[in-house]
């Protein structure tokens, strides 16, 4: 059922924990099956310098939020935020019906943006810069 | 890693066949292969075989030959069970009495009697253990009821229901009683009489047989429509040519398991317990599903606060061990399971359960082992969980 980067993903997460003080926070749950998940987020300047998370759910679960995290941990809040619960799922091969795992990985991530966007505006990427990393990608 | 044997605990999911069973069975693929209906020597040593299964049967049962009925598995038994009944009674009454916890080859039949044939279901309640109360079921007969049904013992979390009670209510009553006793063949003792049903599923896979072959009893008197029509097969009750090497292993198969009941039944009974002592004692937050001693011999269901399922079996797996959930992400169907929400747990603390089912292949080894590995692996997930236990058990 599940490709080997799957159980790779979700016998080794990487990024598992909590950031004491972080910038950025979010805790959501899916709606299909009772799966939760919650990101932490250190950002210096325009960039993600950190980011931890925790989830309680199936193997798909674990494994997108840990695939998520290792894309975005780096990236500029631009390139994050333009990480697609698609792009997750099409590299772990997640089976239909554990398509909601990607997608839930990816809400945590963009609630946490939002969080920190809440106390930092003007960290807000504008449509023509997120259009220009998105060029540059 | 590969090269360990598994150790599997999914018993109540189907067991490996006997290889007993198989060897009784395979003169009937390519020596006898003769069609029970044929006149000729080779189809009246067919007949035999299938006849001999039927009185083997209905011996370890306590019932009588002809009420024995072939089938293709346990959900064919409870579907013919359930819509025969329905359809034989229909103008006499349209209540059927059930419970949340049957399997859903009841439930999802009864779903339909309801949605399409204008039935009407009462589910009785289970308590925290997930027993039925038989008081509950005396109350909700009615004079339209046609039908009660309650499982044997429940598939999920293992407890036995007081079905002996239940079935001299409805015989008091004149309802006819059906039992699923697909978990229960072969590991309890089953007396028909004793238990006063009218109708009982088994499934042969579950007793070391192979899949694809089941039993309906089905008490003479009994009103019971045949839902699949053709030949004259099984006493014009189930159409369709008999499968013979599997009814033979079948019964080879129940005859093994009460032979060997009264040592295998302590015998799993003790591994059942350890396995149950050891994993309330070392794993934190660990609760036990289904009733304490009034359970399937080999039978132990948990839930852990704060960890998914399917996430405990994958790790299990990596150990070596094949073991079961009833979690809502490892299934197709989706929500908490209805059998622990009917018991009372509900939400998140449902989506952590674990079943491991016990079987002739076990030792003390491998429960030490699975004692071993698994609460390192709940300890693991739980890091990895923004719910502590404590909540989660709340």
């Amino acid at each position: 059922m599940y490709k080997e980067i799957v159980i790779e993903h979700f016998m080794n997460p990487r990024n598992v924990g909590v950031i004491e003080n972080p910038d950025g926070y979010a805790q959501v749950e899916s709606s299909v099956c009772g799966d939760m998940m919650e990101i932490y987020l250190r950002i210096e300047g325009d960039r993600i310098a950190d980011i931890k998370f925790r989830t309680f759910g199936c193997a798909a679960a674990i494994a997108s939020s840990s695939l998520a995290s290792e894309w975005i941990k780096g990236k500029t809040i631009a390139e994050a935020a333009q990480i697609t619960d698609e792009q997750i799922a099409e590299e772990l091969g997640l089976p239909e019906p554990k398509l909601h795992c990607s997608v839930l990985a990816i809400s945590a991530l963009h609630a946490a943006l939002e969080d920190y966007f809440k106390r930092h505006p003007e960290a807000r990427p504008s449509i023509a810069d997120a259009a220009a990393q998105g060029n540059d990608a | 890693m590969s090269t360990r044997r598994v150790i599997y605990m999914d018993h109540s999911a189907t067991t490996p066949v006997d290889p007993r069973v198989v060897e009784a069975m395979l003169p009937y693929f390519t020596e006898r292969y003769g069609n029970p209906s044929s006149v000729y020597r080779l189809g009246a040593e067919a007949r035999a075989a299938i006849e001999a299964a039927r009185q083997t049967i209905a011996e370890l049962i306590g019932a009588r030959p002809k009420e024995i009925l072939f089938t293709s598995c346990g959900t064919e038994s409870d579907n013919l069970a359930l819509r025969g009944v329905a359809w034989a009674s229909r103008h006499k009454g349209r209540h059927i009495i059930t419970t949340p916890i049957e399997h859903h080859a009841v439930t999802h039949t009864c779903e339909q009697l309801e949605r399409e044939f204008g039935f009407r279901i009462t589910y009785v309640p289970v308590d925290r253990d997930g027993l039925v109360d038989p008081e509950d079921v005396a109350r909700a007969i009615t004079d339209e009821t046609i039908l009660i049904s309650v499982m044997y013992a429940n598939n999920e979390v293992g407890t036995i229901e007081p079905i002996a009670e239940i079935g001299q209510i409805a015989r008091e009553r004149g309802i006819p009683f059906h039992t699923d006793a697909v978990q229960a063949g072969g590991q309890l003792p089953i007396d028909v009489d004793a238990l006063h049903v009218d109708l009982l599923s088994l499934s042969g896979h579950k007793f070391y047989a192979p899949k694809g072959v089941g039993a309906l009893y089905v008490r003479e008197g009994t009103p019971l429509l045949p839902t699949q029509t053709g030949g004259g097969q099984e006493f014009h009750r189930r159409a369709g040519t008999e499968n013979v090497p599997y009814i033979v292993g079948m019964a080879k198969a129940l005859e093994l398991a009460y032979a060997s009941l009264d040592e295998e039944a302590p015998r799993l009974q003790r591994l059942r317990d350890r396995l149950i002592e050891g994993v309330l004692e070392r794993i934190p937050g660990a609760r036990l599903t289904g009733h304490r001693t009034q359970r399937l011999p080999g039978h132990a269901s948990f839930v852990f606060g704060g960890v998914d399922g399917e996430a405990i079996l994958m790790y299990l797996d990596r150990a070596n061990v094949a073991a079961s959930t009833g979690s809502a992400c490892a299934s197709s169907e989706s929500g908490p399971s209805p059998v622990l929400e009917a018991m009372g747990i509900t939400g998140r603390q449902a989506l952590g359960s674990l079943r491991l089912s016990l079987g002739r292949e076990n030792t003390e080894e491998d429960v030490e082992y699975v004692l071993r590995v698994l609460p390192p692996i709940i300890e693991k997930l739980r890091e990895f969980s923004p719910i502590c236990p404590d909540a989660a058990l709340r």
